[in-house]
C-alpha cells in the first residue's frame, strides 16, 4: 500500500508540472494585459511593474523564474489588488467553496444513491421512468436557470430563505441545493445502473432463496457492492464541487473561489489563476489517490499495482 | 430471460421513436421558423417586455424584440454549434484513440498520459483561454482574407472548434479501451497475418465495429456542449450580441427575474425548447447503447 502511494505521488509531480506549464504558457499567449488598466500605463510605470512580477523576457524565462518562486513556497502577489498576496486571497476564499463543496457533495451523493436504489428496485415501473426523467431534466437544465427560479420560489414568493449573501447557515440552504441538484441526477443515473447489474448476480439470488427480506437483500447486500462505482464517481466530482461553483457562487453573491477561475482568465490576474489552477490540480490527483485506496477498503478483490 | 427482453425492446425502440421525430420537429421549426415569421430577431421596436399575445406568441423582450423569432433562430445556433462541436470532437476523439489503441505500447502510454493531463485541468477554463486567445486573432486573418461574412460569424467559428476540442478526452478513451480489446480478436489477427497494411485494418476493420460506439456517444456529445455553449453565453462569452442561442436568451431571461416583475415568457419557450431537444437527445443516446450494448441485454 504505501509503495504504491508513493510510486503515484511521485508521477503527479510531472502532471503538476505541465499543468503549471500549460497554464502559464496559455496565459501569457492570450491578449490583454496583467495589471489593471482603466487607462494606458506610463510605458516606464509599465516596465517597473514587469520587471517587480518577473514578466520580462521571453515565456519560458518567465515560466522559470516564476517556478523556482513557487518552489520556494513564494505563490506571489496578485498583479490586480494592490497589497494583497495571492495566499491570502485563497486563504479567505478557498474556505468558504470548500464549506458549501462539501456539504452540496454529501447532499448530491445522497440523493443520487437513495433515488438510484429506488429506480433500480422499481426497474420499468412507472417509479423508475419518473425517477430517470426527473434526473435527466436536472442534467438537461442549465444552473444558471435553476438558481434563479429556486431564488424566485424559496426566497421572495415563500421568504423562507434570504435571496443571497454569507454568514449564516442559513444563508447555505439555496446554494447547497442548487448546487447538489445536477451532480444528484448524474449519481442517480450511475447508481440504478449499478443497482441493475448487481441484482442481477448470483450472490443476490442466494440470499433471495435463503428467505431473507427484500429489504435486507438489498439495502444489506445490494447496496455494498453498488455503491462502488459511486465511489469512482464521487473522487473527480469532489475536486470539482470543492473548488467552488462559478454560477452559484456568482448568482447568490458568495465570495468563493470560484468567480477566480473565470475572471483570472478574462482579466489576466496571472499568478493567482495559475494557483487557483494549481489547487485544483493537486485535489483532483489527491482525490483519485483516495479513490483508489477506497476501492481496496471496500473491496478486497481488487488489488493495487 | 426471454420474455422480459422480448417485450422491452420494444418499449426501447419506441423511446427511439419518439425521441427521433421530436428532434426532426425542433430541427424543421429551426430550419422554417425565421422564414416564416413576420418579425426579425434583430429589430428593435417600441414595446418592451409585452406578454405573449396573437401578435407576439412568446411576447417580446428588453429590446421588443419578438421572443418566438429569436427563439427559433437561436434554435438554429445551438443546434448547429453542438452538432459542428460534437463533430469536431468525434474526428479528434475517434482518430487519437485508434492511433493510441492500434499503435499500443509506449506510444500508447505517452499519448493516454496526455490525454489525463488535459483531464486534470478544469476544462470551461481551458475554453475560455481557448476563445480569448483566438477571437482576436481569428478577426484579423478573417479580415485580411476578406471574407466579411465570416468576419461577423467568427466567434461562432472559434465556439464550434474550442467546444470540440475540449470535448474530444472521453471520446479518445472510450474509442481507444475498445480498439485495445477489438485488435486482438481472431479476425483482426487474420487480416494482418494474411499482410493487410495497418491502415487497411484500422478503416476496414476497426471502425465498422465502433460505428455502434460513435452513434451513442456523439448523442451524448451534443447535448453536452449545448449545454457548455449555454454556459459561456452566461458568462458572456458565447454567442454575439444581436444574434441569440438558448443559452443567451435564458441567461438574459434569467438576468430579468425580479421580484416586482416576472417576465416569465424571457424564460419558459427557451427553457422549453432547449429541455426538449436534450431530453431527447439523452433518451435517444440511452436508448441506442442499450441496443448496441450486448452486455444490456442481460439487464433488461
Amino acid at each position: 500500500m504505501i509503495p504504491f502511494i508513493f510510486r503515484r505521488l511521485l508521477i503527479s509531480i510531472p502532471v503538476l508540472l505541465t499543468v503549471i506549464l500549460l497554464t502559464f504558457t496559455m496565459m501569457r499567449m492570450s491578449p490583454g494585459s496583467p495589471f489593471r488598466t482603466e487607462r494606458k500605463l506610463d510605458p516606464k510605470v509599465e516596465a517597473r511593474m514587469m520587471e517587480k512580477f518577473n514578466l520580462n523576457g521571453t515565456i519560458p524565462q518567465q515560466l522559470w523564474s516564476y517556478c523556482k518562486n513557487l518552489a520556494q513556497g513564494e505563490l506571489g502577489d496578485s498583479t490586480q489588488f494592490r497589497n494583497r498576496s495571492v495566499l491570502q486571497i485563497l486563504q479567505q476564499t478557498l474556505p468558504r467553496s470548500m464549506l458549501l463543496g462539501s456539504i452540496s457533495l454529501c447532499l448530491a451523493l445522497f440523493l443520487g444513491i437513495v433515488l438510484g436504489t429506488y429506480a433500480a428496485v422499481h426497474h420499468n415501473a412507472g417509479q423508475d421512468r419518473l425517477a430517470m426523467l426527473l434526473a435527466l431534466t436536472g442534467i438537461c437544465l442549465p444552473t444558471f436557470l435553476i438558481a434563479p427560479i429556486c431564488i424566485l420560489l424559496f426566497a421572495i414568493y415563500l421568504p423562507l430563505f434570504p435571496v443571497a449573501g454569507w454568514g449564516t447557515p442559513i444563508h447555505l440552504v439555496l446554494p447547497v441545493i442548487c448546487l447538489a441538484l445536477p451532480y444528484a441526477a448524474y449519481a442517480s443515473r450511475l447508481m440504478r445502473t449499478s443497482m441493475l447489474e448487481v441484482l442481477q448476480q448470483d450472490f443476490v439470488r442466494t440470499a433471495r432463496a435463503k428467505g431473507l427480506s427484500e429489504k435486507v437483500v438489498i439495502y444489506k447486500h445490494a447496496l455494498k457492492t453498488a455503491i462502488l462505482p459511486m465511489v469512482g464517481y464521487a473522487g473527480p466530482l469532489a475536486a470539482n464541487i470543492l473548488t467552488g461553483s462559478l454560477v452559484i457562487e456568482q448568482i447568490f453573491k458568495i465570495p468563493g473561489i470560484g468567480p477566480l477561475f473565470v475572471n483570472g482568465v478574462l482579466n489576466q490576474v496571472l499568478c493567482l489563476f495559475v494557483c487557483a489552477v494549481i489547487v485544483y490540480s493537486t485535489l483532483l490527483i489527491l482525490m483519485n489517490l483516495l479513490v483508489d485506496i477506497l476501492y481496496t477498503v471496500l473491496d478486497r478483490r481488487v488489488k493495487l499495482l | 430471460m426471454t420474455s422480459p427482453s422480448r417485450r422491452f425492446p420494444f418499449f426501447r425502440d419506441r423511446i427511439i421513436v419518439i425521441s427521433l421525430g421530436l428532434l426532426c420537429l425542433v430541427v424543421l421549426t429551426a430550419a422554417l421558423g425565421p422564414v416564416l415569421s413576420p418579425y426579425d430577431y434583430d429589430v428593435i421596436s417600441k414595446d418592451q417586455f409585452s406578454p405573449p399575445s396573437w401578435e407576439h406568441w412568446f411576447g417580446t423582450d428588453i429590446h421588443g424584440r419578438d421572443v418566438l423569432t429569436r427563439l427559433l433562430y437561436g434554435a438554429r445556433v445551438s443546434l448547429t454549434v453542438g452538432c459542428i462541436g460534437a463533430l469536431v470532437s468525434l474526428i479528434v476523439g475517434v482518430a487519437y484513440g485508434l492511433i493510441s489503441g492500434y499503435a499500443g505500447g509506449r506510444i500508447d502510454n505517452v499519448m493516454m498520459r496526455f490525454v489525463d493531463i488535459l483531464y486534470s485541468l478544469p476544462r470551461v477554463i481551458i475554453l475560455i483561454v481557448l476563445i480569448t486567445i483566438f477571437d482576436q486573432k481569428l478577426k484579423i486573418y478573417l479580415e485580411e482574407f476578406n471574407l466579411p461574412w465570416l468576419v461577423t460569424n467568427s466567434r461562432l467559428l472559434v465556439l464550434f472548434v474550442g467546444l470540440g476540442l475540449v470535448e474530444w478526452l472521453t471520446m479518445a478513451r472510450i474509442i481507444r479501451g475498445q480498439v485495445l480489446t477489438l485488435k486482438e480478436r481472431t479476425f483482426v489477427q487474420a487480416s494482418r497475418a494474411l499482410g493487410q497494411s495497418d491502415i487497411r485494418i484500422v478503416l476496414q476493420h476497426l471502425l465498422p465495429n465502433l460505428k455502434g460506439l460513435i452513434i451513442v456517444y456523439i448523442t451524448l456529445t451534443v447535448p453536452t456542449v449545448i449545454l457548455e455553449e449555454s454556459f459561456l453565453s452566461f458568462l458572456g462569452l458565447g454567442v454575439q450580441a444581436p444574434q441569440s442561442s438558448w443559452g443567451t436568451l435564458l441567461s438574459d431571461g434569467a438576468a430579468c427575474i425580479n421580484p416586482v416583475r416576472i417576465y416569465w415568457w424571457l424564460l419558459a419557450g427557451p427553457a422549453f425548447f432547449m429541455a426538449i431537444t436534450l431530453l431527447a437527445l439523452n433518451f435517444l443516446g440511452d436508448a441506442l447503447r442499450d441496443k448496441f450494448d450486448p452486455r444490456s441485454h442481460r439487464r433488461h
